[in-house]
């Protein structure tokens, strides 16, 4: 009896109430705090001004959280359903920026939305994850295991990474690979697999510096030695780690920093916003981000690994994986220990499509958090 | 369903090691960041305040230059320049077109304000004139609607109130040249202006004082967005001259048009009252530049006005050297004060006459006489006799033939020359008819305006080495004089020979002499050839000087000291082609003169 009340209740929907108790208030809280603090250094960017950033920015968080409530309103059976269309159309649109850039309206990477410029790869991150996560859902681990069996998925993640590669955009190619490869992983593809890409990956690595844009080989060439070109492309960051190490335990002050408003810190308000913030905040401020980004990374593996179904936990990683791919390439990069890729912090630089598609992501991890208890079939 | 639980386990299993390793990277920033801010945290904080901080020098006043009794000589005054913000003014052709409806731009002026506007951010001010009148500066403000961006700035310049008249002895600043040693950050700043010569030059350390700091917070592109800090420097100290403004005015009056040489000083302590050397040049012009045209007038003016006539000029001393052998020979026992000789207007040596100045000859005369009348054939006998090792080493002792080094750059030291001297400098034995010839201070004998004022010193103070100085000494300060060996008999005896010249019926000043309360004044006038006089102008009669070319006229010259009876100046004048001596003479008697009167005024000269 119990059971099949249990199975009838696996099965059903839930209302709207379980839906708004379902989600976790701990878990928006934080996220909250980390806009604000993204809101507050935009403020301080422009030298202690609303305009042109934090107003703006202000506006596309309330954007980001309605998409991010309507999200973690739906039933992660629907994710389920329309992983594949979604998927498809976000290629298709790849596709055609990828074509309107050849066909003489200059290289673009976004569709304009009137309000804001939509860029389809940063969609694609949310796509490739709910489609690689329908895709395993639906096979065992024996299908998974051949290689057969993982030549769809990788056509799946080859596909956007070539489309994107050739905008040219390696960030964002990189952030496709790496969230796949945490996905494959994570499904029991087996290691040596990975051993032979990557030795694969290096063996070609000739070949694909042969293919990098100049100024591609310059960030490696200058991450490698930033003393190279001190005031060319080395001098982001070197500039950088100066007014990081400068702003030593405490930092100097809000609207202080003298390395951002005096300009000598490029990228102030995208790429290198939380260089600006750990020198007016200090090693404190720094730690305080970087906590609240693991408490979200960590309540996220939390929320995928007590659902249960295989399906909303994978998508639950491959969307975390995602969100801590922009962390920790971002911070590196401003530390000076990956090369300038160009991959903003999300929630805190400046820029519209970053919000929009890491909430999607955070109100779909809510969702399968919300949906922890529903049964959901393999198709 | 079992294959579906080991489904579950693996992802489980590999989720957790997942989030294993983003943990080990998060930890591995922190880390960094640790690295970064607390442990590199002085290194970074020393970089970022070099990237903020801007230091500029800032240039301290220059101390100024004094005559003996505080008037100024050298001072700074308020130098207004126009400058120009290129990102401030709308169209940077209009604003200049409106600015030189004001005043003129030169071409060259314009080629450089386009230079520096190109070369500099926008932000940057840009010098379009400088030394502006404050009627410019008015008009430039009553325009301003017109000249956007266009601000006044004022600085020092170096200013000399007297234009020519100290230009030899003050000298000038100018701007670092690459030769220059670069002992002071000061010099590196563009425009900074240094001694260049004279009293600036000499004093150069003293008058330049230490530089002010100005830290300024920049911004990458280098714009100013504030002051941080400004520690001004210290002002250069003053310099004390020995110079008397009034006297010095006197002796360029008196020089007018000529070329020439005066230099009068105090025969106890050897202060420089007066020194000048005519034409001059007015040293304000380099300061503010000098134009390519004003570089050549200057350069090219027969007269040589960028010589300084008092301490680079070689002349032969002519008659003023008759002292110096007639000393000699005294003191040598060749003559005393009754040997006389007998001048028939000329003398032989083998097949060679030299002349008196005076052809039909002085008949029998003695030492005394022979200065006062300026007998040429007394004082060939007399070197002839003596020989030139004595004269020179007596020449030598009254400070002919070696530097003073009063400070003064560019001094020569003149030639006393002597046997060894002539073995070294052409491998040849002196002649006998050289020793005779330098008996006139003519020859090889050269010597300065200078060393020349110094003899006489020496001669009027009773032979005490004085030597000359431009610094004031102060009264209860005096030099310690050592006496030169020479008995006070025979200093008298030529002492009694420069009374003559001047107030004995017959002396070759005599008509200049003067008598102001009892004080009068002794000297020794000298004519020095230009040209040779040939054999045949002697028979159909020597030219007269005012016939002559300018160039190719005597030099003039005149050493004089007074009070006789208890001598306080002494001067040497030199006229370049004055003709005869007796035009040096009046200038001498006059500044002589002059002094004296000012010691009766409520401000003497000393």
């Amino acid at each position: 009896m119990y059971k099949a009340y249990e199975t009838s209740f696996r099965n059903r929907n839930l209302s709207f109430k379980e839906k708004f108790w379902g989600i976790s208030f701990s878990y928006v809280l934080m996220i909250f705090i980390l806009a604000s603090i993204g809101i507050v250094m935009l403020y301080s960017a422009a030298n202690g001004s609303w305009k042109p950033w934090a107003g703006p920015q202000l506006m596309r968080f309330g954007l980001g959280f309605s998409v991010m409530m309507f999200m973690a309103f739906m039933d992660v059976k629907f994710f389920l359903r329309f992983a594949y269309l979604f998927y498809f159309g976000v290629l298709g649109l790849l596709i055609l920026v990828e074509l309107g850039g050849h066909v003489g309206m200059g290289a673009q990477r976004w569709i304009n939305l009137g309000f804001m410029k939509l860029q389809p790869s940063e969609l694609m991150k949310i796509a490739l994850v709910l489609a690689l996560a329908r895709y395993f859902n639906s096979r065992t681990l024996q299908s998974i295991e051949t290689i057969k069996g993982i030549i769809i998925p990788l056509l799946m993640v080859m596909i956007p990474v070539g489309l994107v590669l050739i905008q040219p955009d390696l960030g964002t190619a990189l952030m496709l690979l790496f969230t796949a490869g945490a996905m494959f992983f994570v499904v029991g593809v087996q290691l040596w697999k990975f051993a032979i890409v990557v030795l694969g990956g290096l063996v070609s690595l000739p070949v694909v510096w042969h293919f990098l844009h100049n100024y591609q080989k310059n960030r490696v060439l200058t991450f490698l030695d930033p003393e190279r070109d001190p005031l060319g492309a080395g001098y982001h960051i070197i500039q950088s780690k100066i007014a990081l190490g400068s702003g030593g335990i405490f930092g100097k002050g809000f609207l202080n920093g003298t390395q951002s408003h005096l300009n000598f810190l490029p990228e102030k308000h995208t790429d290198f916003i939380f260089t600006m913030l750990s020198e007016e905040f200090g090693l404190i401020g720094a730690v305080f981000v970087i906590l609240i980004n693991f408490l979200i990374i960590a309540y996220s593996f939390v929320f995928a690994l007590r659902s249960s179904s295989y399906f909303g936990k994978l998508v639950a990683i491959g969307l975390t994986t995602s969100y801590f791919l922009y962390v920790i390439i971002n911070i590196a990069m401003v530390l000076g220990l990956l090369p300038v890729v160009g991959v903003p912090l999300p929630l805190i630089s400046y820029g519209g499509t970053v919000i929009i598609s890491v909430m999607t992501g955070f109100g779909i991890i809510l969702a399968v958090n919300t949906n922890r208890n529903i049964n959901i079939g393999k198709d | 369903m079992n294959r579906d639980n080991d489904k579950g386990k693996v992802l489980i299993a590999r989720s957790l090691f997942l989030g294993g390793v983003q943990l080990f990277l998060l930890f591995l920033i922190v880390f960094r960041l640790y690295y970064l801010q607390v442990y590199q945290a002085d290194k970074y904080k020393t970089l970022a305040d070099e990237n903020r901080i801007s230091t500029r020098l800032l240039i301290p006043p220059r101390g100024i230059i004094y005559d003996r009794h505080q008037e100024v000589l050298a001072g700074n005054r308020q130098n207004f320049q126009a400058l120009m913000v290129a990102e401030q003014t709308t169209n940077i052709d209009n604003t200049l077109l409106a600015f030189k409806k004001i005043m003129p731009l030169s071409e060259d002026e314009e080629k450089r304000i386009r230079k520096d506007l190109k070369r500099n951010r926008s932000f940057v001010p840009i010098k379009i004139k400088d030394n502006l009148s404050w009627e410019q500066v008015t008009q430039i403000l009553l325009n301003a609607s017109d000249l956007p961006g266009v601000f006044i700035d004022e600085g020092l310049s170096r200013y000399y109130p007297y234009g020519n008249i100290f230009a030899h002895i003050i000298g000038y600043v100018s701007a670092v040249a690459d030769s220059d040693e670069k002992d002071d950050p000061l010099l590196e700043i563009p425009g900074f202006k240094i001694g260049k010569s004279g009293i600036e030059k000499l004093y150069e350390k003293t008058l330049r004082g230490q530089a002010g700091n100005l830290k300024l917070e920049v911004n990458a592109v280098g714009r100013i967005m504030k002051e941080i800090e400004r520690e001004e420097g210290i002002a250069g100290n003053r310099v004390d001259l020995s110079l008397d403004l009034r006297l010095q005015k006197k002796a360029y009056e008196l020089l007018g048009e000529n070329s020439g040489a005066i230099v009068m000083m105090k025969v106890d302590t050897g202060e420089v009252l007066a020194f000048a050397s005519a034409p001059a040049f007015d040293p304000n012009m380099f300061t503010s530049g000098l134009s390519e045209e004003e570089w050549n007038n200057l350069q090219s003016n027969e007269k040589k006005p960028l010589l300084n006539k008092a301490v680079s000029g070689l002349y032969s001393p002519g008659s003023t050297f008759k002292m110096i052998v007639g000393l000699a020979a005294l003191e040598g026992g060749i003559n005393n004060k009754k040997t006389r000789s007998f001048c028939a207007g000329k003398m032989a040596l083998g097949n060679h006459t030299f002349h008196c100045w005076k052809d039909v000859g002085h008949g029998y005369i003695d030492v005394v006489q022979a200065l006062q009348h300026s007998c040429d054939i007394f004082f060939y006998e007399t070197a002839q006799k003596m020989g030139i090792n004595k004269i020179a080493s007596m020449a030598k002792k009254f400070g002919l033939g070696e530097k003073t080094n009063v400070g003064i750059e560019n001094e020569k030291s003149g030639l006393i020359p002597d046997v060894d001297w002539k073995k070294k400098r052409f491998g040849e034995p002196w002649q006998q008819g050289e020793s005779i010839i330098s008996g006139i201070g003519q020859g090889y004998i050269l010597t300065t305006p200078i060393q020349l004022a110094t003899m006489v010193s020496r001669i009027a103070n009773g032979g005490y080495v004085v030597n000359p100085t431009f610094k004031k000494i102060d009264s209860n300060n005096r030099p310690e004089l050592k006496k030169i060996d020479v008995s006070q008999q025979n200093m008298d005896i030529i002492k009694k020979g420069m009374y003559a010249v001047v107030n004995e019926v017959g002396g070759t000043a005599y008509w200049h002499r003067f008598d102001f309360k009892g004080q009068k004044m002794a000297g020794k006038t000298g004519t020095t050839q230009v040209r040779r006089i040939s054999m045949k102008e002697r028979q159909t009669g020597v030219l007269k000087q005012e016939d002559l070319p300018w160039k190719y006229r005597n030099h003039a010259l005149f050493v004089a000291y007074a009070p006789v009876d208890k001598p306080k100046y002494g001067i040497a004048v030199l006229v370049e082609h004055g003709g005869s001596g007796t035009v040096a003479v009046p200038m001498a008697g006059q500044m002589l003169l002059e002094a004296l009167k000012l010691d009766e005024t409520d401000r003497p000269v000393d």
